[in-house]
């Protein structure tokens, strides 16, 4: 995986799996301790703590199509090659809250990406699920959230074109002079 | 330049809003991009844009594109289904920008579908 939006896009699809309707995807960039925190929140089926240790093995997955699962594996070891570590906390039945940390000055952290693609593509893909993209900068925080877009604007068609194309450009502007 | 504002979304909602009175249905062609881990790494997301690119370019309101979970090929990601109304889904595999580009041109606009870049029957394997 090149970038931790790509990452982030991964994680998020196992939420979406696992059936869930709110995704909340937050990073948290904070310089004077030089640290970069992802977190991906759902409200999905959740796992019992059997399951949560299982899912740190590679060898581990519940998908019928293939033998591994490969999302959690490869983000811990994005985690631990930049001096950072992957916490699972789930429940049954309460969702699951995934998040991963990194050194931020790392040289081995993985850069960022393009967040506006994963959230365009997360959207295009599952209009009906209800996502929260917060970026916190030093003291700027960036919110984007699609449930309060569907307060405002029902019946808005999230899978269109134009939806999608003013998401991209909105996203990129308010973090184009994030890292 | 000023920044865009949520409120620009009026304009989009009141458009969408005329378009729905005047056609019906959901559309003339449905893009599924096949997602996964193994999908994701292997660049689904770039082809996901390279088609959103087209329709927005192309300025074509009648195709949708949507993800679905990981097709089980993961040697032959990324993947995309392309399913015209009325048609046999078909699945494309090894993708790139520029294949993506090329089959909206020549599958989605004109109708015919690019077998070089299509799966061929028997090829399957599930690993
Ligand atoms: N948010 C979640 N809610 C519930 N279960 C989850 C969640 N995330 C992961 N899991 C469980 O952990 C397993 C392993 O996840 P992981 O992302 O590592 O692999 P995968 O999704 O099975 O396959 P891959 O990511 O390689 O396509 C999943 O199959 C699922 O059972
Ligand atoms: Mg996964």
């Amino acid at each position: 995986m090149e970038d931790l939006s790509l990452h982030i896009l991964d994680i998020a699809e196992n939420s979406i799996n696992a059936g869930a309707t709110l995704i909340d995807i937050v990073i948290r960039e904070q310089k004077t301790q030089d640290m970069l925190t992802l977190e991906i929140r759902d409200n999905g089926t959740g796992m019992d703590d059997a399951t949560v240790v299982s899912t740190r093995n590679p060898f581990y997955t519940t998908r019928t199509t293939r033998r591994i699962g490969l999302g959690l594996p490869l983000l811990e070891e994005a985690t631990r090659a930049a001096d950072g570590m992957l916490e699972i906390v789930s429940r049954t039945g309460a969702g699951t809250d995934i998040r991963a940390t990194f050194r931020l000055s790392h040289i081995d952290r993985k850069p960022l990406g393009d967040m506006a693609a994963t959230i365009v593509m997360l959207v295009a893909g599952n209009p009906d699920i209800n996502f929260t993209y917060r970026h916190e900068h030093e003291s700027e925080t960036f919110t984007f959230s699609t449930k309060e877009i569907r307060l405002k604007y029902p019946g808005l068609d999230f899978n269109s074109p134009e939806t999608l194309s003013f998401i991209r450009d909105y996203i990129r502007e308010y973090t184009a002079s994030f890292s | 330049m000023p920044k865009l504002k949520i409120e620009d979304l009026d304009k989009i909602a009141v458009q969408q809003q005329r378009k729905m009175n005047v056609r019906e249905g959901a559309g003339r062609a449905k893009i599924t991009v096949h997602m996964g881990t193994c999908g994701i790494a292997a660049g689904a997301r770039t082809i996901m844009t390279a088609f959103l690119q087209e329709i927005e370019t192309n300025n074509v309101t009648d195709v949708i594109v949507t993800t679905s979970a990981c097709a089980g090929l993961c040697s032959r990601e990324p993947m995309a289904t392309v399913e015209l109304v009325g048609q046999a889904p078909v699945k494309y595999v090894d993708l790139t920008d520029e294949k993506a580009r090329k089959i909206f041109k020549e599958h989605i606009v004109a109708g015919k579908f690019v077998q070089a870049y299509a799966l061929s029957i028997g090829s399957e394997r599930i690993q």
